[in-house]
């Protein structure tokens, strides 16, 4: 009697799973990603994103990335950074997603519109993306000045822009899920930062000496895995390797399935 | 049209809504009263999705609120507490959002349906202003202008004079009692009078559990010649 009872329970949330993953027709994204996306230009907010993130990323690779001296036509020095800038920037954007919904009371009116979660969670995430996107792609300038003085290897700078895009995806991911755990800004930001911090330290090469003195090499590797860094250098070298790829959107997928739990619970 | 069975939410082990049941037709306005605390608000919120029951049912329009949520939204207009909008948005850029989200997605069936909010909630002259900067009574009128926008058979209005001018006051009356003809009406509210002036029937909700469900004129009947605030004392207990 027991058991049919929880048969019938798993086979009841396997059928909620089923319309919320696979049969709904996801009508509801485009009109609730535009009211995001225009939402970032409606506040002074994006524009102080904007112009911080790139005199950010801009000055690290001139002032300490050597991007001059390094004397060669290439992004090097730019994406580099990549990884630690994104520590701090993206959960800057990314903190108030649900948490200021949760703030002033819309998470109410939001989720009694009808549409489901996952178009809720996909058309933030996808808004947030897009906003991420521009702010990368808004270093253009860099490319003109790197194929005005020289030669550079166009592929790899188009590889490392993937790369960054997907990597910020992926930090944007995490931003998700901590900022819908608190109506708390401050929380969420500190979350993220907490989060992403030891995601990026897995595969720091300084991170990983220390653990190849103590563990063997086989299980820091395994470590480093998971790490934002590892799968990272590989688009700043020119190499788009399905498995790096693999990780990132599984990553985000991830991040995204857990972000419908934590709202639905 | 709304039909609620044995609801029930916990929270932890507090019983905030505790086994509610009642129906409500098409034509009624049903006034909820309570005091703060008795689940007036967390039983609105089960009915309209927002929050998953512990236990029991809400059926709106034949549909079951936790088997098929969206269908239930569809069918309801509704104003939460203190009227949440997205405070960067203009009137105009909120409703208009809300009407795409509500499947009005040509740009005139927009403008059709945007353009009678305003006009019903005569929110014309703020039309083009960001909805932070309005007055507590116009940001009222944008929540209830939301949860008209798209016509709906089931209106649930969680303290709808909230805030409001008695000017106003009267006019949102006025203008809940003439759609409630071929509407299901729930509202709550701490005003007693509203009680006498538009509904068509009262529950009265303390600590968690339906006290009274009967007509306002039975509900005087109880005490005659009493307050209706006398009345409502002797029923209901404070949640602390």
């Amino acid at each position: 009697m027991r058991s049919t009872h929880r048969f019938d329970r798993s086979a009841k949330l396997i059928a909620a799973l089923n319309t919320e993953f696979f049969i709904a027709p996801m009508t509801q994204i485009t009109p609730l990603f535009k009211r995001e996306f225009l939402g970032y230009f409606r506040s002074p907010v994006a524009y102080v994103f904007l112009s911080v993130f790139l005199f950010a990323s801009v000055g690290l690779a001139f002032f300490i990335g050597g991007f001059f001296k390094a004397n060669s036509a290439t992004l090097g020095s730019f994406f580099t950074f990549h990884p630690w800038l994104f520590l701090f920037l993206i959960p800057a954007a990314g903190m108030r997603l649900w948490s200021e919904e949760k703030r002033t009371g819309t998470i109410e009116l939001l989720f009694t519109l009808p549409i489901t979660t996952l178009e809720a969670v996909l058309s933030k995430f996808l808004a947030a993306w897009a906003f991420l996107t521009i702010a990368i792609l808004l270093s253009f300038p860099m490319i003109f000045t790197v194929g005005f003085l020289g030669d550079p290897d166009w592929g790899v700078i188009a590889t490392s822009y993937l790369g960054s895009i997907l990597m910020g995806g992926a930090y944007l991911g995490v931003c998700t899920v901590t900022s819908a755990l608190t109506k708390n800004q401050v929380i969420s930001f500190v979350l993220s930062v907490l989060v992403c911090f030891v995601i990026l330290l897995l595969g720091w090469s300084v991170f990983n000496e220390v653990l190849a003195s103590l563990f063997p090499i086989w299980l820091v590797d395994v470590i480093a895995n998971f790490s934002f860094i590892t799968h990272y250098e590989p688009f700043t070298k020119g190499i788009v390797d399905p498995k790096d790829l693999l990780y990132f959107l599984s990553l985000i997928g991830f991040s995204l399935f857990i972000n419908v739990l934590v709202l639905e619970r | 049209m709304i039909e609620v069975k044995g609801l029930v939410k916990t929270y932890g082990l507090k019983r905030a809504v505790d086994g509610v049941t009642f129906t409500v037709k098409r034509g009624e306005i049903l006034g909820f009263l309570g005091p703060n605390g008795a689940g007036k608000s967390t039983t609105m919120k089960m009915i309209t999705g927002y929050l998953k029951p512990t236990a029991g049912t809400a059926t709106v329009d034949g549909h079951n609120v936790t088997q098929d949520p969206v269908a239930v939204k569809q069918k309801i207009g509704y104003l939460p507490e203190s009227a949440p909008a997205y405070g960067e948005m203009t009137v105009e850029e909120f409703l208009s959002f809300i009407a795409e989200v509500r499947g009005f997605r040509t740009t005139e069936a927009r403008r059709n349906q945007v353009d009678r909010a305003v006009g019903l909630t005569h929110l014309g002259p703020v039309r083009h202003q960001t909805i932070e900067t309005l007055s507590k009574g116009f940001k009222q009128r944008v929540g209830f202008a939301q949860a008209l926008l798209h016509d709906p058979p089931v209106l649930v209005l969680d303290e709808p004079t909230d805030g409001l001018d008695p000017n106003q006051k009267n006019e949102v009356r006025t203008l809940i009692k003439n759609m409630a003809t071929e509407k299901a009406v729930i509202l709550s509210t701490h005003i007693l009078e509203e009680v006498d002036a538009i509904c068509t029937r009262v529950i009265v909700i303390s600590r968690g559990r339906v006290v009274v469900d009967e007509t306002p004129v039975q509900l005087h009947a109880r005490q005659p010649g009493a307050r209706l605030d006398a009345i409502f004392r002797s029923l209901t207990q404070s949640d602390t």
